[in-house]
């Protein structure tokens, strides 16, 4: 059944990804609030995926959250009941940037490296502890190093609680598939 | 005089100027005490060593605090653009900024105002806003990592983030991820790629590698990126050219690395520490 509906959320993300017809763009004035509104409305069921803006869009962050527009209301609903603001909605009119997903892994023996985009954690395989952070350009990179190093991987904070850049969110990603393969 | 500009991930640091002092392994900026992890610390640290070693000058740090909201990176953007022609300097570094294309400029023309042009590096979220500015010709020299190659070379992304796959993917062939970078002019006059290898590239053309020692822990150490680039700042403000300074630091950076023993759990302070040991012994056998 898993496998089933696996099948059917990535035949529905390939009809997504040939027409834009019916999405909306959901704008924030930072990254830190995107990162928390698809928090938010992930937890809640609805359909979203965070994307890079269109050229055209001249407001908010290098982030936008990309949904149904037919769920409009729903969304502006949960996200007033967490206090999330929204900058703005528009229709999407043309093919937006897909962040990065390509993951590259490399096994040091008693350690894991993943690397997302720029961004990479080394894990201790036994214990869990996170090693190390590094690459990245943004300024949380060296505050989300300095929270996370030296903790293991379920009690250290989430760079998707704490970070607020592009750095943040490919960290995010990193730690993720780390978790996946520890 | 060296100039280096970046971030502190202190929240309550506000601006902050002065000469770098390196005591133990701490990082002293106008009598405030900086931790060395990685980031901009580590680049300054790495310069003290090397300026130390040469009796030179020691670098004068242009910091603020910022966890990545960007307060801090806007309010240096603000002091550089109204001050920054106020300072005598030969070489300045631009380091962990918020990518802000808007605020990079006007900095950037504020620097060419001056009667005399220092020499421009840029590394980490100012190089993400050089490039995207168009403007990244006007640099003297990147530093970027084999990933942020990638995203040079990507001429529609703003941000490593976005970096499309079939790009990613041409990892191998780091000659077409230059070329590329430089045929849409998002490249710096000359780069330092760290990697594997580190590539020495003059206007588009590979013209030295760099593969030893080779010490695989480095890759996942955070701040080792840090340590090459504010070696080879040093070294150019010392008046080493930039091809020689970019050699001697990947180098120095290597041998450092080796003599430090790490593995994927080290800090780079190890490194840091090892600099003018090694920086000696390399200075040595290349003269």
């Amino acid at each position: 059944m898993r496998l089933i509906g696996r099948v059917i959320q990535n035949l529905k993300r390939r009809f997504r990804k040939s027409s834009h017809h019916g999405l909306g763009l959901l704008v924030f004035e930072n990254t830190s609030e995107v990162i928390r509104a698809e928090q938010i409305l992930k937890k809640e069921g609805c359909d979203v995926s965070v994307k890079g803006p269109p050229p055209e869009l001249r407001k908010g962050c290098d982030l936008v959250i990309e949904f149904q527009l037919v769920e409009e209301l729903r969304v502006r609903c949960v996200l007033q009941k967490q206090g999330a603001s929204i900058l703005d909605v528009v229709p999407l009119n043309s093919e937006l940037l897909q962040p990065v997903d390509i993951f590259q892994t490399r096994d040091f023996g008693d350690y894991l490296m993943v690397r997302a985009a720029n961004m990479k954690i080394t894990v201790d395989k036994q214990s869990t502890m996170i090693v190390n952070i590094s690459g990245g350009g943004c300024p949380d990179v060296p505050y989300l190093a300095q929270e996370m190093v030296g903790k293991k991987l379920q009690d250290a904070p989430t760079p998707r609680d704490i970070g607020h850049t592009l750095c943040g969110y490919a960290l995010q990603l990193a730690y993720e598939e780390i978790q996946q393969q520890c | 005089m060296l100039i280096i500009v970046g971030t502190v991930p202190d929240p309550n640091l506000g601006l902050l100027i002065g000469k770098s002092a390196l005591k133990s392994r701490c990082l002293t900026v106008e009598k405030t005490d900086i931790p060395i992890q990685r980031g901009t610390p580590a680049l300054i640290a790495s310069a003290c060593k090397v300026c130390e070693v040469f009796g030179a000058e020691q670098p004068l740090a242009i910091l603020a605090g910022d966890i990545g909201l960007g307060h801090g990176s806007r309010e240096l953007y603000a002091y550089l653009t109204e001050h920054i022609r106020e300072y005598l300097f030969s070489t300045i570094v631009f380091h962990y900024l918020q990518p802000d294309v808007d605020w990079h400029c006007r900095v950037l023309f504020a620097l060419q105002e001056m009667q005399q042009q220092p020499t421009l590096i840029a590394d980490a979220g100012f190089m993400y806003a050089a490039k995207m500015s168009g403007y990244a010709g006007e640099y003297d020299l990147f530093t970027p990592d084999i990933g942020e190659l990638a995203f040079l070379a990507d001429e529609n992304a703003p941000h490593p983030f976005y970096t499309r796959g079939f790009i990613l993917h041409e990892q191998n062939k780091v000659q077409d991820l230059i070329s590329r970078a430089y045929q849409h002019k998002n490249a710096a006059r000359n780069l330092l790629i760290k990697g594997a290898t580190d590539l020495i590239v003059s206007g588009g053309e590979i013209i030295k590698q760099v593969n030893e020692p080779v010490v695989e822990a480095l890759e996942a150490m955070g701040g080792t990126g840090d340590t090459v680039t504010g070696m080879t700042a040093a070294l150019i403000s010392s008046g080493l050219g930039i091809t020689e300074a970019c050699t001697l630091a990947a180098r120095t950076n290597r041998l450092a690395g080796k003599l430090a023993n790490p593995t994927p759990a080290s800090q780079v302070t190890d490194i840091i520490e090892q600099i003018p040991t090694a920086l000696r012994i390399k200075n040595r056998q290349d003269t």
